[in-house]
């Protein structure tokens, strides 16, 4: 890269962090709560993108880890008094084991039996949810009410007063740029090589020292434990978990996400968290069942049309605009 | 002991649902050897269309089912012609993308048209007719034998049509049908065209029993992919078996075992049980070939 | 000497990759044109390109009997329907469906049911075996009955053209003998004309009228069989033998 073009991108690169740094005072605190929304949706998304865009396991049910690391959260929170920050953790290493556990069947279904597998799992989880026996621990059908966590201390800017959503806006990204760093740390070198010649060529993937039981679940394992941190802070951040909160629809709503931003994309996960927070909003206003249609059309359109998603589509018109430009 | 009887009976009045489901699943999977996540949708826009034909349009309950089952075939095939045939040769990853926003298109079309009230669908076959007998409802005996017609009429069609076996010939190896002269794409048109049809008959038999709403199949899609599971994803009429075992199953694990508000739960494992212990079903055909 | 089908300038693609290069060759009506040639030389993929399996450009016409036909262009079952049966490399039956419904689906184009029977028949009297197994599953039978059947299925056509390729591969020579014996009977008793593709070059030019020797997608010979065949420097240049 030229020097130019560095002294560029540091100057736009700044201009983005003092944006988003005062993003939450330039908004009402129910904007801020749809960003927050947006980012622990970003790094759902991102995790499913681990596990079916760089790895190719199909996952219809990433839903279900959101939904156990959601309950992780609000049990730790709400029963054990666990504060708000050390829950996530806690969060992502349950959702993690869990994964691995989903991981030993996924190894022997390949394709669309996996992804059947894994609808079964995100159909069934609401059930289990209000499950009578785990009830004391779950909440039942009405779930488990939480307090939003208050801001450290408290001060003005721009008027507004520095809320409990605005300290959360804060707190999800700092959390959302960890996750990415260290999930693009993890892909840039040889796990994210290993991961894509596992999706491509599994066989000449094991010829080459790999293995393949091992590889497969740990993915699905960390695929799982990033969605179930991301299940812990929506809990955080909406104060609230119920059963029908995670029916398969969110399964559905963040295969939509991976699917807008780009399979196999990292910073494609943040538009397909912009896309499935907002869009169902605005549709809502033109009838209840505009949202599915929308999404529906969506995932055809884009398979038909931009197959990369978003990212995708971007990084095809960059490289057109930059051989305009030299051509 | 009654009890217990009428577990198994209702049982499998339930699973000759589940078992139609499965089948329609088989049939196309064995044709494009794709899973149609989509077909519990289907099945409840074309129970919604019957539904406007009797109550909006007043129309006879006959007319409305045979109609119905007629533009669900017709909308089968189209869907395969117009969305999927483009994207035959596509990654699988496509292909189950664009069945799951199929999935979603059809929810919408049921929510947009019909709207999202629960509405009542009553049975062609009154409470009080004399079908009725001591384990099994009116209605229950009706459905089962509707069904039983249907999957009698879609297995001699594939053993004794010529049509039937050229449908048979391409799903098993395309590329040597195309070789005697075989439409081949028509034909994965075509079983789509039955797979809707059939869905259609099993959505109408069951609304009235759980009554009629757009997420009204979600939980049967699940059990006909247990059942189609179980009896083997490339045997139809083991799928229909499959489907009656799922059916009995859910009664008796629900009734003695587990209590009846984990159903979906026992599905998932039995789907993901027979998947990781015996992939091929229960009675799977090994295709024996000799190299 | 009347030409069944003529190939003229024709190439053809697998997607942008070209295997065949503006190649021409011609069959003659009733008699058994072979083409030889060592692996990857575009054999097979020249009956692809002939029943349009594989995208071409150049000219294919077929003398169908009312006048030549185009074939580029047209759909496969267009030319399966015009009298064209390819029996493909691998013998390609269907393993799950019976030895007779096999049969019968050669049959399939056809409108003329009663007659079918008789041809199915007619296919049992050339290969007893296939009488023998004909409720078996297909895919039960050994390599030389599937490839008996094969032929078997592509007969029911009742065939202007029938297209061979390698029907020697992986058989044992017996069966082999046994094989080509019959379709030397075929071609002399019903008059189908064939087109054979062989990488056994020596069984193909005793069985062939005319020959073409294909080397990387382009004609690098060809000429009456018998000629050929008996032509030293070219059978040690080209054929190895």
């Amino acid at each position: 890269m030229k020097a130019l073009d560095r002294k560029w991108v540091w100057i736009w690169g700044a201009l983005l962090l003092v944006i988003l740094l005062i993003l939450p005072f330039l908004f009402k605190n129910y904007r801020v709560f749809q960003f927050n929304l947006v980012l622990v949706y970003a790094i759902a998304i991102l995790g499913l993108n681990v596990l079916t865009g760089f790895n190719g396991q199909f996952s219809l049910g990433h839903g279900a880890f959101y939904a156990f690391g959601a309950y992780t959260a609000a049990i730790l929170m709400d029963k054990l008094g666990v504060p708000y920050w050390a829950t996530l953790p806690a969060a992502f290493v349950f959702c993690f084991g869990f994964g691995i556990l989903m991981g030993f069947p996924a190894l022997r279904l390949a394709g669309h039996f996996l992804a059947l597998a894994t609808f079964a799992l995100a159909l069934a989880v609401p059930q289990l949810l209000k499950y009578k026996h785990i009830e004391h621990l779950t909440g039942g059908v009405q779930g488990i009410v939480l307090t939003k966590p208050e801001p450290p201390f408290s001060f003005r800017f721009l008027d507004q007063p520095f809320s409990s959503d605005r300290w959360l806006y804060y707190f999800t990204l700092a959390v959302a740029a960890l996750m990415f760093l260290l999930v693009w740390n993890l892909l840039r070198g040889r796990v994210g090589r290993a991961l894509i010649a596992v999706r491509d060529h599994p066989i000449a993937a094991t010829a080459m020292g790999i293995n393949l039981t091992l590889f497969k679940s740990m993915t699905f394992g960390v695929s799982a434990g990033i969605t179930g941190l991301a299940g812990a802070l929506g809990a955080i951040v909406v104060a609230f978990v119920s059963p029908d909160s995670f029916t398969v629809n969110l399964s559905i709503f963040l295969l939509v996400g991976v699917v807008v931003g780009g399979l196999a994309s990292i910073p494609g996960a943040i538009f397909g968290g912009i896309f499935i927070q907002f869009v169902p909003n605005i549709a809502d206003e033109i009838s209840k069942s505009a949202p599915a249609a929308i999404y529906g059309l969506v995932l055809i359109g884009f398979m038909y049309l931009l197959p990369m998603g978003v990212m995708g589509g971007l990084y095809k018109l960059w490289f057109r605009l930059r051989s305009k430009a030299s051509g | 002991m009654e009890a217990f009887l009428y577990q198994i009976t209702s049982g499998l009045a339930n699973g000759i649902i589940y078992g139609s489901v499965a089948l329609a699943l088989v049939m196309i999977y064995q044709a494009t050897h794709h899973i149609n996540f989509a077909q519990g949708e289907m099945a409840t826009f074309s129970t919604f269309i019957a539904w406007a034909l009797i109550n909006e349009a007043g129309w006879s309950y006959w007319a409305a089912f045979f109609f119905t089952v007629a533009v669900s075939f017709a909308g089968g095939l189209l869907v395969q012609r117009i969305v999927l045939k483009p994207i035959e040769k596509a990654p699988v990853l496509t292909n189950v993308i664009v069945f799951i926003g199929l999935l979603l298109i059809f929810n919408a079309l049921s929510g947009m048209f019909f709207d999202h009230t629960i509405k009542a669908f009553d049975s062609p076959f009154p409470k009080d007719s004399a079908l009725a007998g001591k384990y099994f409802s009116a209605h229950q005996l009706g459905s089962a034998g509707v069904l039983i017609v249907v999957l009698v009429a879609l297995f001699a069609f594939f053993k004794y049509t010529s049509v039937g076996l050229a449908m048979r010939a391409a799903a098993q190896n395309p590329d040597s049908a195309k070789l005697v002269g075989i439409r081949v794409s028509w034909m994965l048109g075509l079983g789509w065209g039955l797979a809707a049809a059939i869905g259609a008959v099993a959505g109408m038999m069951v609304a009235p029993i759980v009554f009629l709403d757009p997420n009204m199949m979600a939980g049967i899609l699940l059990y006909g992919f247990a059942g189609a599971l179980l009896g083997g994803i490339d045997n139809p009429p083991a799928a229909v078996l499959g489907g009656l075992v799922v059916g009995v199953l859910e009664n008796l694990l629900g009734a003695y075992v587990i209590g009846t508000e984990l159903k979906l739960t026992v599905a998932l494992v039995l789907i993901v049980g027979t998947l990781t212990l015996r992939p091929d079903g229960l009675f799977g055909k090994k295709v024996v070939t000799r190299v | 000497m009347a030409k069944l089908f003529e190939a003229k300038k024709l190439s053809a693609f697998y997607g942008a990759t070209q295997v065949l290069f503006d190649i021409d060759f011609a069959i003659d009506a009733g008699k058994i044109t072979t083409i030889l040639g060592a692996n990857g030389a575009g054999k097979t993929t020249t009956l692809r390109a002939l029943c349009q399996i594989v995208r071409t450009t150049g000219s294919m016409t077929l003398n169908t009997g009312a006048g030549d036909v185009q074939l580029v262009g047209k759909s496969t079952d267009a030319i399966v329907r015009m009298g064209v049966a390819h029996v493909p490399d691998g013998r390609g039956t269907f393993t799950t469906l019976s030895v007779e419904d096999n049969l019968k689906l050669g049959a399939y184009v056809r409108s003329d049911k009663d007659a079918v029977a008789k041809d199915m028949e007619h296919c049992f009297q050339l290969f007893p075996r296939l009488r023998e197994r004909r409720t078996q599953q297909a895919g039960t039978l050994s390599g030389g009955e599937q490839q008996m059947l094969a032929i078997s299925r592509a007969l029911m056509l009742k065939p202007k053209l029938l297209l061979l390729d390698e029907p020697s591969f992986g058989l044992a020579p017996l069966i082999v003998a046994e094989i080509f014996r019959i379709m030397r009977q075929i071609n002399v008793e019903d008059g189908v004309s064939m087109l054979l593709v062989e990488q056994n070059a020596s069984l193909a030019l005793n069985l062939a009228h005319h020959a073409y020797l294909l080397e990387t997608g382009t004609v690098a010979l060809s000429g009456p069989a018998e000629q050929i065949k008996n032509d030293e420097s070219v059978r040690r240049a080209y054929l190895g033998y």
